[in-house]
C-alpha cells in the first residue's frame, strides 16, 4: 500500500476540503466587514445566551435535579435531539452514496475506498455532533453557568449521541439499499428521516392534545402517571440523563460505547459503500410522460412560464417535495388541535400562531432557495427577453402563491377560533416568508437543484439566519395573538437578524 | 435602419479578470454568414460570446445585436438572438416538449405556432422516440439537441453556439448540421466555435481566429492561408490546422 492510499491520507484530504469550504464561505469576499460581522455575531451569541438564561433561571433548581421529573424531561429531550441527530444523519449517509463530485476519480483510482468512506462515516458524526453542540451551546453554557460547570458534560453526551445515531444511520441505508435498490433507497431514506426527526416531537404533541388539550410536549412529561410509570432511579435507562447532569462514569460508559459502535460499524460497513455508490451513480430515470406531441400548448406570459415551470420542477422531483415533507409533519398537531378547538372560547390560537410561522417560514426558506438559486437551466433563463427583476420577481410569485395556498385553510380555520389570531398569523407568515424569500435573495448562488440539500451547508450563515428569523416571527406572532406587547421585542430581534444577514451576505 | 444593419458588431470590447480574457476585440458579423470563432483554449472564445449574449459583463466597448446596442437594451438585443453553451444545461423533470414550451413561453411566442414549430424541430432533429422522456433519462446528445430545438424554436435572427457538436455522435451531428445549414439559408446568422477545424472548414464562410484575447485573422479559408503565409496545397486547397497552428504559433511567440 502507498502512502497515498492510507486513512490518515484520506483523513488529511478530507479535512484540507472541509477546511476550504469552511474558509471560502466565512471569508469570500467580505475581508472588510469583517469587524462588522464579528460584532455583529457576538451581539447575535450574547442575545441567545440571554434568551437561554431568561428560559432556564426560573425552572433550573438544583433541588429537584435528582428527581424522576428532572430525568424524565431530560432523557425526553436527549431522545429528542437524538431523534434530530439520527434524520440529519441518514441524509447525510444516504447523500453520500449518491454525491458524485470525486468519488469517480477515486474510485476509478487503486487507492482504498473503504478508508475513503471510513472517513466520510467519520466526519459525519463530527458534523452532527458539532452542529447539535452549536445550537445547544446557548442553554448548556447557560445552565453550566447558574447551576455549576458538570452541565458542560452535556456536550460529551451530544458526541456520544452523534457517534450513535451515525452508526444507526449507516446500519438503516446500507439495509434500504439491499432491500429497495438504489432506484428507491434515496426517497424512501428521505422520508424515513423526515418522519424520525419529527414523529417523537409529533407524538408528544399530538398525545399533549388528545390528553390535555394542549401542544405542550412538557404537559405529558410533567404528567403524574408518566412519572409514576417510569423506571427507578437507579434504572441504567437514566445513564444519559446522568450523564448531562454531570455524573462522569456515566459520561464515559457514554462516550465509549458510541466511539465504539461507530468504530464497529465503520469497520463492518465501509467496504460496501464503494459497491453502492457506484450502483448509485448508474440510477436514471427514464419514465415516460403521457401527452405526447398533440398535447396543446398553454398560452402563457413570460411570468406565467417560469412560474408555471417552478410548479412543474416541484410537483415532480420526489426527492425535493420529501424536503418539505418535515414542515408539513409539523403541521399535524396544529391542525389536530384546530380541528378540536374549532368554534370552543379557548386561547388556541395563541399556541397554533407561532407553530405556523415557523413552519411556513422554514418551508418558504426551502421554496425560495429553489426558485432563486436551484436553476438547471441559468443561461437560457439570462439569454431570454426578460430583465433580471422580471425573472426574479415571476420566481418570488411562484413562492408566495405557494405559501399562500398552502397557509390559507389553516389561516381560514384558525379566523374561526379568533379574527385577531388569524389576522397575526397571517402576518407572521407573511414577515415570515419575505424574511426567508429575502436572505435566500441575498445569499443566492448559481446552483441546480438537485445540490438543495446542499444548501444548508453551503452556508451556515443563510441557515441560520432562516432558522433564526422564522423563530423570532413565531415569537412575535404568538406574542401578537395573546394581545402581548412582548412582541416587539421579538419584531427587533427578527429584524436584526436580517439586518446582520444582510450585512454578511456576499456581495455580487 | 434594423433590418439592415449587421448581425454582430463588437468595437473595442474588453473584459479582463487576473489578466486580459478579451482584449479590444473587434468584430463584424454580416446578416446570413456562417461564422466560425476559433482560438486555443483559454483564449477569450466562450467569454467574448457570454458578453454578447448578455451574460457577462463587459468592463468596455460596444455591442450591437442586429442593429440594437446590447448594453443598452438587453431585452431587445435578447428577444433576437439565441445561446447554446457547450454544456447543455436543461430541466431534468421536464420532456423535450415541455422543455420546447416553456421557452416559448419565455419568448412570449403564440402558443399554435410554438407547437407546430416544436414538433417541426424534434422531427428534424431525430428527438420524436424520446419527446415525452424527462430530460434526466437522455443521453448527453439528446440532451444537446433538445438546447439546440429551444434555442431554434423562437426563429432567432442570431444563433451562438460555443462547441455544438462535442458529444455528438455523427448522425446527430450531421443532423445539428443540416439543421444549422438550412437556418442560415433562410438567412439567420450563426456564430459558432468549435476545436473540430474540419467542421470550421466546411461549414463556416468566414472564420476568426482568436488568441489572448485578440483577434489575430479572419477571412475565408483562402484569406487566412494568404495571411498565415501558406501555399495552397496540390489540389489546391489549404488545410485549416496547418493555418491555424501557424497563425497561433506565431501570437504566442510575439505574446
Amino acid at each position: 500500500m502507498t502512502v497515498t492510499a492510507t486513512l490518515s491520507w484520506f483523513a488529511r484530504h478530507e479535512l484540507t476540503l472541509a477546511w476550504r469550504d469552511w474558509a471560502a464561505m466565512m471569508a469570500g469576499g467580505r475581508t472588510t466587514r469583517e469587524r462588522v460581522v464579528t460584532i455583529g455575531a457576538l451581539i447575535f451569541v450574547g442575545l441567545l445566551h440571554w434568551l437561554a438564561y431568561a428560559i432556564l433561571e426560573p425552572v433550573l433548581k438544583p433541588e429537584t435535579l435528582g428527581s424522576k421529573q428532572a430525568l424524565v424531561g431530560i432523557t425526553a429531550t436527549l431522545l429528542l435531539t437524538f431523534s434530530m441527530m439520527l434524520s440529519q444523519a441518514i441524509e447525510h449517509v444516504t447523500r453520500a452514496f449518491y454525491a458524485r463530485s470525486d468519488l469517480d476519480l477515486i474510485l476509478s483510482s487503486p487507492a482504498s475506498s473503504k478508508h475513503l468512506f471510513s472517513v466520510r462515516i467519520a466526519s459525519i458524526a463530527m458534523a452532527g455532533a458539532t452542529m447539535t453542540a452549536l445550537l445547544t451551546a446557548p442553554l448548556i453554557n447557560m445552565a453550566a453557568y447558574l447551576n455549576g460547570a458538570h452541565w458542560l458534560a452535556a456536550y460529551g453526551v451530544i458526541a456520544a449521541m452523534g457517534f450513535v445515531a451515525t452508526g444507526c444511520a449507516v446500519m438503516g441505508a446500507t439495509a434500504l439499499f439491499n432491500a429497495v435498490g438504489p432506484k428507491r433507497t434515496r426517497l424512501i431514506a428521505q422520508i424515513v428521516a423526515a418522519v424520525v426527526g419529527a414523529a417523537l416531537l409529533i407524538g408528544l404533541q399530538v398525545a399533549a392534545i388528545v390528553l390535555y388539550g394542549n401542544l405542550s410536549r412538557f404537559a405529558v412529561l410533567n404528567s403524574a402517571w408518566l412519572i409514576e410509570a417510569a423506571p427507578e432511579l437507579s434504572s441504567f435507562v437514566w445513564l444519559p440523563a446522568r450523564a448531562v447532569l454531570g455524573d462522569w462514569s456515566s459520561l464515559a460508559v457514554l462516550l465509549i460505547a458510541g466511539a465504539g459502535f461507530l468504530a464497529a460499524v465503520i469497520a463492518t460497513y465501509s467496504g460496501q459503500f464503494a459497491g453502492h455508490a457506484v450502483a448509485a451513480s448508474s440510477v436514471a430515470d427514464h419514465s415516460d410522460q403521457k401527452g405526447g406531441l398533440q398535447r396543446p400548448f398553454r398560452r402563457m406570459t413570460t411570468a406565467q412560464a417560469l412560474r408555471a415551470k417552478e410548479f412543474t420542477l416541484l410537483r415532480r422531483d420526489p426527492w425535493l417535495a420529501s424536503q418539505t415533507l418535515m414542515q408539513i409533519l409539523y403541521l399535524v398537531p396544529p391542525g389536530l388541535l384546530l380541528w378540536r378547538d374549532m368554534g370552543a372560547e379557548t386561547n388556541v390560537h395563541v399556541i397554533l400562531a407561532p407553530v405556523l410561522v415557523m413552519a411556513f417560514g422554514q418551508l418558504s426558506g426551502g421554496l425560495a432557495w429553489l426558485a432563486i438559486s436551484g436553476e438547471d437551466a441559468p443561461d437560457l433563463v439570462a439569454t431570454a427577453p426578460l430583465t433580471a427583476g422580471a425573472i426574479l420577481r415571476a420566481k418570488i410569485e411562484a413562492v408566495l402563491i405557494a405559501i399562500g395556498w398552502t397557509a390559507l385553510p389553516l389561516v381560514a380555520g384558525l379566523a374561526f377560533v379568533s379574527i385577531g389570531g388569524a389576522v397575526a398569523t397571517a402576518l407572521g407568515i407573511a414577515a415570515a416568508a419575505f424574511a426567508a424569500i429575502s436572505i435566500q435573495m441575498w445569499f443566492r448562488v448559481v446552483a441546480t437543484r438537485s445540490q438543495f440539500r446542499r444548501r444548508q451547508t453551503a452556508s451556515r450563515t443563510s441557515t441560520f439566519a432562516e432558522a433564526f428569523s422564522s423563530i423570532f416571527w413565531a415569537g412575535a406572532t404568538g406574542f401578537a395573538a395573546a394581545g402581548s406587547l412582548f412582541a416587539i421585542p421579538f419584531v427587533l430581534l427578527a429584524l436584526i437578524t436580517l439586518a446582520i444577514a444582510w450585512l454578511v451576505s456576499p456581495r455580487v | 435602419m434594423r433590418s439592415q444593419a449587421n448581425a454582430l458588431e463588437i468595437v473595442d470590447l474588453r473584459k479582463t479578470y487576473t489578466r486580459p480574457a478579451v482584449d479590444n476585440l473587434s468584430l463584424t458579423i454580416r446578416r446570413g454568414e456562417f461564422y466560425a470563432l476559433l482560438g486555443p483554449n483559454g483564449a477569450g472564445k466562450t467569454t467574448t460570446l457570454r458578453m454578447v449574449a448578455g451574460l457577462l459583463k463587459p468592463d468596455a466597448g460596444q455591442i450591437s445585436i442586429c442593429g440594437i446596442d446590447a448594453r443598452h437594451d438587453p431585452v431587445a438585443a435578447k428577444a433576437v438572438m439565441a445561446w447554446v453553451p457547450d454544456e447543455p444545461l436543461i430541466y431534468d423533470k421536464l420532456d423535450p416538449m415541455e422543455y420546447l414550451e416553456f421557452v416559448a413561453g419565455l419568448w412570449a411566442m403564440d402558443e399554435g405556432k410554438a407547437q407546430r414549430q416544436a414538433r417541426e424541430l424534434i422531427d428534424i432533429l431525430g428527438l420524436g422516440p424520446n419527446a415525452n422522456t424527462r430530460c434526466q433519462g437522455l443521453s448527453k446528445g439528446m440532451r444537446q439537441k433538445v438546447a439546440l430545438a429551444g434555442a431554434l424554436i423562437h426563429d432567432p435572427e442570431l444563433i451562438i453556439l460555443d462547441e455544438p457538436l462535442t458529444g455528438l455522435d455523427a448522425a446527430s451531428a450531421r443532423q445539428v448540421k443540416a439543421v444549422l445549414r438550412t437556418r442560415v439559408a433562410n438567412g439567420t446568422t450563426v456564430i459558432m466555435t468549435t476545436h473540430i477545424l474540419e467542421v470550421a472548414e466546411r461549414m463556416a464562410e468566414r472564420i476568426g481566429v482568436i488568441a489572448h484575447g485578440r483577434l489575430i485573422a479572419e477571412g475565408t479559408l483562402a484569406e487566412l492561408s494568404a495571411q498565415a503565409g501558406h501555399t495552397a496545397g496540390a489540389d489546391g486547397s489549404a488545410n485549416l490546422e496547418e493555418i491555424f497552428l501557424s497563425l497561433t504559433a506565431a501570437t504566442s511567440e510575439a505574446a
